[in-house]
């Protein structure tokens, strides 16, 4: 165990850990919010987020870029990416509003047990992986290089490249943007009073299944931006990157406190940050490890996660 | 279609199984006994597996699923703890029968209680702390124990590392049976006797103070707590139970298999065998067992549809999840736990 690697290389992992826990926060987001209105984890999610990366690249064969392209020039490659982003949202989208209706819907309308709808979303997650390792034939999709990756600045031992940068910039606009909607749309009131109080918010005139496939609506939006970036970052896919992705995001989700949409953000940084200075000093192959005994002690002693789990303060 | 999820074989079984006469249950009893134990003999080509063979799939994954399903149907079912990292005590189980197979000249019958008691004592270390939570914080707790332990495997040279340990010692015969010749039917008979002393013990605890402590339990905990239920206390028991069931399921497969690796200890069988226990019928423990013995054969009775296998298997999941949302064979109504009939 060499400690000194974390003092040496301080700036560099805090930058990796801020942009990897921005990636799990787009992800955890989805979790969260579907907590908050469903007391539901959504096991499919991850395969939500799979969906978009397998989209992601799907778009840029479309377009003909393959392999290592040249740098394309600045304007070019944000219409290009933003096409991404629209199509891998889009499908993501789409696939958390039809997850909802075939896999929960019918379940909840029949007030089924929670396990009963976690194994369903099970199955359906089975289905998506399965259907997207058969039709990749359990390849590696590779992602072409469009952006030139050299380091615009640093700072002490930190590249800032472009794609973190992007990284970073996208998803902060994206927090802004959600919490826009949240708090301040009629849609945000709804999602609200769904996660407050159910059976009050239906007295209240809310339309509780409009509100619940709108909720699924933005946390496939946001897992599907998050494939965008994290196709940019990381420049590969393979049908089971759901569950590395999920698994993190979900644990962030948690660590934050689940049903709490600034939980979901910090847990998500802290745990990009910590995972970052773990594998560094105790080697990659720990860090998964350590995440978890982590979690277990923040549970211990703040058992409703970090910032306790609600998407408002009045919950009993 | 709606009515589908109404039809309950409880009631139409139950109602014969409540007028019968001692002598006709125990008939019954050791005809269903008989008939399992000769399975494997019997070459029914109805019942028969395409591409692997009937007697392998009856050991792994029938027989292996339904030891599990009923040792997990304890937690998950009887005192509703979400587990989704039950793989660990599998895993812990079969590694313990494999290092002290290797370096100890015990044998298979002296390990089976240490591999039970190793899976007790991780359900302790792990229960004692995460049992204090609930719902969904436990569940995400067990799925990173399940995670942890993988990882650690893979991580610990001392243990075989990634590569995992070969040449595990098969039990040594008994009653004439050979094990370790690659015929896997001596296994099954010797996991389906596991499977019935398990059953036998849980149904006797389910009718006593910890049958009705679990139920209030999983009903509603404050409830029970208040009612001087030790909640703590029995969900801990259910834990450690269900542990070491998992954990002598580990050992059986460790024997059989006779090397091991980490990998096969992953996420996707916790998820698999929580799939059997509330596909089944959460909390009884013969909805249990034909969930168990559903999911572990469909996939090879389904092998004509090769790769697609999987995809038919999830949506089969989910259409069965809607239509009967409580399993297959789900539990009494309102279940009068300990009364004499």
């Amino acid at each position: 165990m060499d400690f000194s690697i974390i003092v040496s290389d301080f700036a560099a992992l805090t930058l990796d850990g801020l942009v990897v826990g921005a990636i799990y926060a787009l992800v955890a987001l989805g979790y969260t919010l579907v907590y908050g209105v469903l007391r539901l984890i959504n096991f499919a999610h991850s395969e939500i987020f799979m969906l978009g990366t397998m989209s992601a690249v799907a778009v840029t064969t479309l377009l003909g870029f393959t392999g290592y392209e040249d740098p394309l020039p600045t304007f070019k490659f944000f219409a290009v990416f933003l096409l991404i982003a629209f199509v891998a949202s889009l499908v993501s989208g789409a696939a958390a509003v039809l997850l909802e209706i075939v896999a929960y819907r019918r379940l909840r309308n029949r007030g089924a047990s929670r396990l009963s709808s976690l194994i369903s979303a099970i199955g359906a997650s089975f289905f998506l992986t399965e259907v997207a390792r058969i039709a990749t034939g359990s390849k590696n999709l590779d992602f072409p290089r469009m952006l030139d990756k050299n380091s615009v600045f640093q700072i002490s031992t930190a590249y800032f490249t472009a794609d973190k940068l992007l990284v970073l910039g996208g998803a902060i606009l994206i927090f802004f943007a959600l919490n826009r909607v949240i708090n301040h749309t009629k849609l945000g009131l709804g999602i609200r009073a769904v996660s407050q109080d159910e059976r009050t918010s239906v007295l209240m005139g809310v339309n509780v299944n409009q509100v619940i496939s709108y909720t699924f609506l933005i946390g496939g939006i946001l897992a599907g931006l998050g494939s965008a970036f994290y196709m940019v970052f990381y420049e590969t896919t393979k049908s089971n990157v759901g569950f590395l992705v999920g698994i993190s995001a979900f644990t962030a989700a948690v660590l934050g406190g689940i049903g709490n949409v600034k939980g979901a953000l910090l847990g998500s940084f802290v745990l990009g940050l910590f995972q970052q200075y773990t594998a560094a000093v105790l080697g990659y192959n720990w860090r998964d490890v350590v995440t978890f005994v982590v979690l277990v002690l923040v549970l211990l002693v703040k058992p409703t996660g970090l910032l306790g789990e609600t998407l408002q303060k009045a919950r009993v | 279609m709606a009515d589908l999820s109404r039809f309950n074989p409880r009631e139409i079984f139950g109602n014969w199984w409540d007028q019968a006469s001692a002598i006709q249950r125990g008939i019954f009893r050791v005809c269903v006994i008989a008939l399992f134990y000769a399975l494997p003999l019997l070459n029914n080509p109805v019942i028969d597996t395409p591409e692997t063979s009937f007697q392998s799939v009856l050991f792994y994954p029938l027989i292996m699923f339904s030891l599990m399903a009923v040792g997990l149907n304890v937690v998950v079912g009887k005192s509703g703890i979400l587990d989704l990292g039950y793989v660990a005590f599998f895993a812990i189980g079969a590694y313990t029968h494999a290092m002290f197979g290797l370096k100890t000249g015990l044998n298979f019958y002296e390990i089976l209680p240490i591999a039970m008691g190793m899976a007790m004592l991780a359900g302790v270390i792990l229960g004692l702390p995460a049992l204090r939570l609930r719902g969904d914080y436990l569940a995400i707790i067990t799925l990173g124990f399940g995670e942890i332990v993988r990882i650690i495997a893979i991580n610990t040279e001392a243990i075989g590392g990634s590569a995992g340990l070969t040449d595990i010692p098969p039990p040594p015969s008994v009653l004439g049976l050979k094990f370790g010749s690659g015929d896997p039917r001596p296994y099954y008979w010797l996991t389906l006797t596991l499977v019935i002393l398990v059953i036998w013990g849980v149904l006797r605890l389910s009718h006593r103070k910890p049958g009705r402590a679990w139920e209030a339990i999983r009903q509603d905990e404050d409830v029970a707590e208040f009612m001087g239920v030790s909640t703590l206390k029995y969900k801990l028991w259910a834990f450690i139970i269900g542990g070491a069931v998992g954990g002598a399921a580990g050992a059986v497969y460790a024997s059989q298999i006779l090397s091991i690796q980490p990998e096969m200890f992953n996420l996707n069988l916790s998820i698999m065998i929580l799939a059997c226990v509330v596909f089944g019928g959460m909390g009884n423990i013969w909805g249990v067992i034909l969930g168990a013995v559903l999911l572990g054969y469909l996939p090879e009775k389904l092998r004509f549809l090769s790769d697609y296998r999987i995809i038919f298997f999830g949506l089969l999941m989910v259409v069965m999840m809607n239509l009967r949302p409580n399993g297959l064979l789900p539990r009494k109504k309102r279940e009068v736990v300990g009364e004499k009939k």
